[in-house]
């Protein structure tokens, strides 16, 4: 059966069918398509997390979607927006505030994951999807794929170690890259690094004023 | 015993020689390596062990794949803060006498990825290296030149007095402490036993076009 949003490689997606076919089925389980403005036009689902796992077991199971291949698991952590409108933010953050306004758990910024779904039997793909969390602090959990997809098994481990979301049922939830003693999540925009800029012998630019500051503190 | 003797004697066939310099000669003729690498200059590490470079004219052909029969670290790559623990514990596990090159630009500050979260910049911070080899990575003739260098300040080591190597001095340390894995950082960050900051006048940094002043 060939359906009109069927995808090919390379091919440009449309996700208006693939959107109204998930709705049908789980209601409430898509929350907006995100548009990429870019040549590469790769548009994403953004998802409820309460419906992830519906969603993601019939992208795998549904005999013409057949997303059988995640291939890519990533972390983005959007911080709250500092002064709402401010000149030199970018379209894509623009878009994200005016969507905060309409989720209240948007507003003191958030943790996005985004995956990237291909169907080797069906040689189509990719679908992209996105998953929000509330906030940066406590509300961080998202609903695990890894038992979907195996192969985000790693990958959402190094996002619970560099952006600290938490994935709930995730089958082994550790660090991957850092130690398990280390607390912070590196990948954050408001990571604290360990202030070792002792010896700097080509400072310049951001470096060059760490190193100021460190010897400034030290004097 | 002069040097002009020597070269007369060794002319007619008699080998005069110091037990110095037979112990030098000894050690800096067969460095045995540890083979073990880190990153990318891993890969020009074992390039000059093959057929191409071949280190093996140097003495130093017989990779170790454990340091108790290992006496030269050859530290050739990324050292990350998780592998940093590691490292100086390998470098303990050496008998002495053992020597350190530290082999690219990562080895010695981080380099490239210098600012990460998780590197060590430069091995020297904890344990004592004895060449460093710039470059990123550095050819395999760089590293037979480390090679070189270290076999010559072998051979200049004293046996005795107050400038003898490490190894026969029974008030130097032969081990380091190992870092333990902090909470944000690696604890200590470094060992100011081996390293200081060397001094850079940071505050001219700014009135001066290279940046070091």
């Amino acid at each position: 059966m060939l359906r009109s949003y069927k995808l090919h490689w390379r091919k440009k997606m449309n996700l208006e069918p693939l959107r109204a076919e998930l709705e049908e089925i789980i209601p409430g389980s898509v929350m907006e398509i995100i548009t990429n403005p870019s040549p590469s036009a790769q548009h994403s689902l953004l998802i409820n997390p309460e419906h992830g796992l519906a969603v993601a077991t019939y992208l795998r199971d549904a005999p013409d979607l057949r997303f059988d291949y995640c291939s890519n698991v990533t972390g983005i952590d959007w911080p709250a927006p500092e002064t709402p409108g401010k000149v030199g933010l970018k379209e894509m953050e623009e878009d994200i505030e005016q969507d905060g306004d309409e989720d209240d758990c948007a507003k003191a910024g958030y943790l996005e994951v985004v995956y990237h779904l291909y169907s080797m039997e069906k040689k189509h793909g990719p679908v992209i999807l996105r998953m929000r969390t509330c906030d940066r602090g406590k509300r961080v959990h998202l609903p695990s794929f890894t038992p979907i997809w195996r192969s985000a098994d790693f990958q959402e481990r190094e996002i619970f170690d560099l952006f600290g979301v938490i994935f709930d049922g995730h089958p082994d939830l550790r660090r991957i890259l850092m130690w398990d003693e280390f607390k912070d999540h590196p990948m954050r925009r408001d990571y604290v690094e360990p202030d070792d800029y002792e010896y700097e012998p080509t400072a310049h630019d951001e470096v060059l004023k760490k190193t100021m500051q460190h010897h400034s503190k030290h004097q | 015993m002069d040097e002009g003797l020597k070269s007369e004697l060794s002319r007619q066939g008699v080998v005069a020689t110091s037990l110095q310099e037979l112990y030098n000669w000894g050690r800096r003729s067969s460095l045995w390596p540890l083979n073990f690498g880190l990153a990318c200059c891993a890969i020009e590490m074992i390039a000059s062990t093959m057929a191409r470079y071949d280190m093996a004219r140097f003495g130093a052909e017989v990779f170790r794949p454990s340091p108790r029969q290992a006496d030269l670290m050859i530290v050739a790559g990324t050292i990350t803060k998780k592998m940093a623990p590691q490292v100086v514990r390998l470098y303990n596990q050496m008998p002495e006498p053992k020597y350190v090159i530290s082999m690219g630009a990562c080895a010695i500050s981080g380099g490239p990825f210098k600012q990460g979260y998780n590197v060590l910049k430069g091995i020297d911070r904890y344990i004592p290296v004895d060449i460093y080899i710039p470059g990123c990575p550095p050819r395999p003739e760089a590293l037979i030149d480390a090679l070189m260098a270290l076999q010559r300040k072998i051979d200049a080591q004293q046996l005795t007095g107050e400038s003898r190597p490490r190894h026969l001095n029974a008030d130097e340390p032969s081990e380091f402490t190992v870092p333990t894995f902090g909470s944000h950082d690696l604890e200590p960050p470094q060992n100011p036993a081996v390293w200081h900051a060397p001094l850079v006048q940071i505050a001219l940094a700014e009135e001066d076009e290279s940046g070091t002043a």
